[in-house]
């Protein structure tokens, strides 16, 4: 029988071969990873710098302890370069593996901001632990960074650089850090907690132009104002990777469209994770990789088994001002319901029948997370 | 007291701290938490958190 094989050794391929083994202990595995096959917590990629944790601290696994945990074969850098659904085989360069079923686990890629300059090429992402690893030696006898985005990532950096001693400036286009998750009140808390530490703000403009400058580069914003550092982080967002699938002729959108039983227009291809998605959904996050990993492994298991999501709070890790965020529904129709002092930001989204339907919490109202999360609808039931 | 990590998500489980707001009080040893609790973080169960490594 041919293999099952999973391309992807991030959280979504690793979790499903391991929920997969406990329900398949014999069916061949195959793990197929671009890098180096460790397996790691990818969260703490942004919030390590302050414990000054060197990459090779971070991975719990090597491939040759994830190989040995699953009973399967775990190939490092091996880039998969077609699918061939027809064929039920993928393709690595001139290599051809057939597969029983495939699962893609392709993750993610980190947004390029275009921008003018001559340093365009100074600017970092970090999406993976080798490229945590080029940013510590990057920072290193450093002082100044620059953070384009105050989304989830940008504001968890910025933190943490902080707590490492960096004097840090952050840019973002919206006029509050987390836009697309806080209300206004939540987002200005945030704001004035990052600033108290350190972090200088620059909301509502955008970087322009990078330029060389000494040993480190200037930034010039929308606004004519002008940055100074010796690094610069970009965190503005995550696209999901579909060009192999779609090349494949698989349906895409902004992810690589799945039912509910996570599988594409191809029999036999599945995918979870954050290159996918479920019902016009793509969530970047650890919880819906969990649940998908679960079902999945049921379906690869023998048994088609719809995804369930449940309310799956986000906490961002920002130990200046604890979040913990369940959007709304993009489609729900209500309004926020807002409690607030210095300390704390408690909101409430409430439908128009008065339900709950999400929350952002910040500061001690955090405290109040399990309690409310048990009042939410699923996301998808 | 002794810290664990969620080996999914990296969450910590300080024993000195507990986790009042699942119920669990601060001072609570590792092997005294219920089988039934999970990460607060990403939902994992408790067999699959490992001791965390303290950073020298």
């Amino acid at each position: 029988m041919d293999p099952i094989v999973i391309i992807g050794s991030g959280l979504a391929g690793y979790n499903v071969a391991r929920e997969l083994r406990k329900l398949d202990k014999q069916t061949p595995l195959i793990v197929l990873s671009a890098d180096s096959a460790h397996f790691y917590p990818k969260p703490t990629l942004s919030n390590s710098l302050a414990i000054n944790k060197a990459p090779e601290n971070i991975p719990i696994s090597s491939p040759e302890q994830m190989a040995s945990q699953l009973n399967a074969t775990v190939r490092p850098l091996t880039r998969v370069t077609a699918i061939d659904p027809t064929r039920h085989a993928i393709r690595i360069g001139d290599e051809t593996v057939n597969y029983s079923k495939l699962v893609l686990a392709l993750g993610a890629d980190q947004i390029r901001v275009p921008l003018r300059g001559n340093a365009v090429e100074r600017v970092m992402t970090v999406n993976d632990l080798e490229d945590y690893g080029r940013l510590r030696a990057a920072i290193k006898d450093k002082r100044a960074v620059a953070v384009i985005g105050a989304g989830l990532i940008g504001c968890e950096f910025a933190n943490d650089l902080t707590g490492a001693g960096f004097k840090v400036d952050v840019i973002d286009i919206a006029g509050q850090p987390l836009p697309r998750l806080l209300p206004p009140e939540g987002g200005a808390l945030l704001q004035r907690k990052l600033a108290a530490l350190g972090v200088t703000w620059h909301l509502g403009t955008s970087a322009a132009s990078i330029d060389r400058n000494g040993d480190g580069v200037r930034i010039t914003l929308a606004d004519g104002t002008v940055i100074d550092a010796d690094v610069v982080l970009s965190a503005i967002g995550l696209k999901p990777r579909i060009t192999l699938a779609r090349a494949a002729g698989l349906k895409t959108n902004r992810g690589i469209v799945v039912s509910r039983s996570l599988q594409t227009s191809a029999p036999d291809v599945y995918v979870l994770g954050d290159c996918a998605e479920v019902e016009g959904l793509v969530l970047p996050f650890v919880m819906p990789i969990m649940h998908a990993a679960r079902a999945l492994a049921a379906t690869l298991a023998g048994k088609p088994t719809a995804v369930i999501y449940p309310a799956m709070p986000v906490v961002v890790k920002t130990p200046a001002c604890p979040t913990v965020v369940s959007p709304p529904p993009a489609s729900a129709a209500g309004a926020w319901s807002i409690t607030a002092d210095d300390e704390s930001v408690k909101a409430l989204f409430l439908g128009a029948d008065g339900k709950l339907l999400g929350f952002a919490l910040n500061g001690k109202a955090t405290a109040e997370r399990a309690a409310l999360t048990q009042q939410l609808p699923p996301v998808l039931a | 007291m002794r810290k664990w990590q969620c080996i999914v998500c990296g969450y910590t489980y300080d024993e000195a701290a507990g986790d009042p707001e699942h119920g669990i009080a601060a001072g609570t040893r590792w092997e005294d938490i219920p089988a039934g609790w999970s990460c607060p973080d990403c939902g994992v169960a408790k067999a699959d958190f490992e001791m965390a490594l303290l950073a020298a």
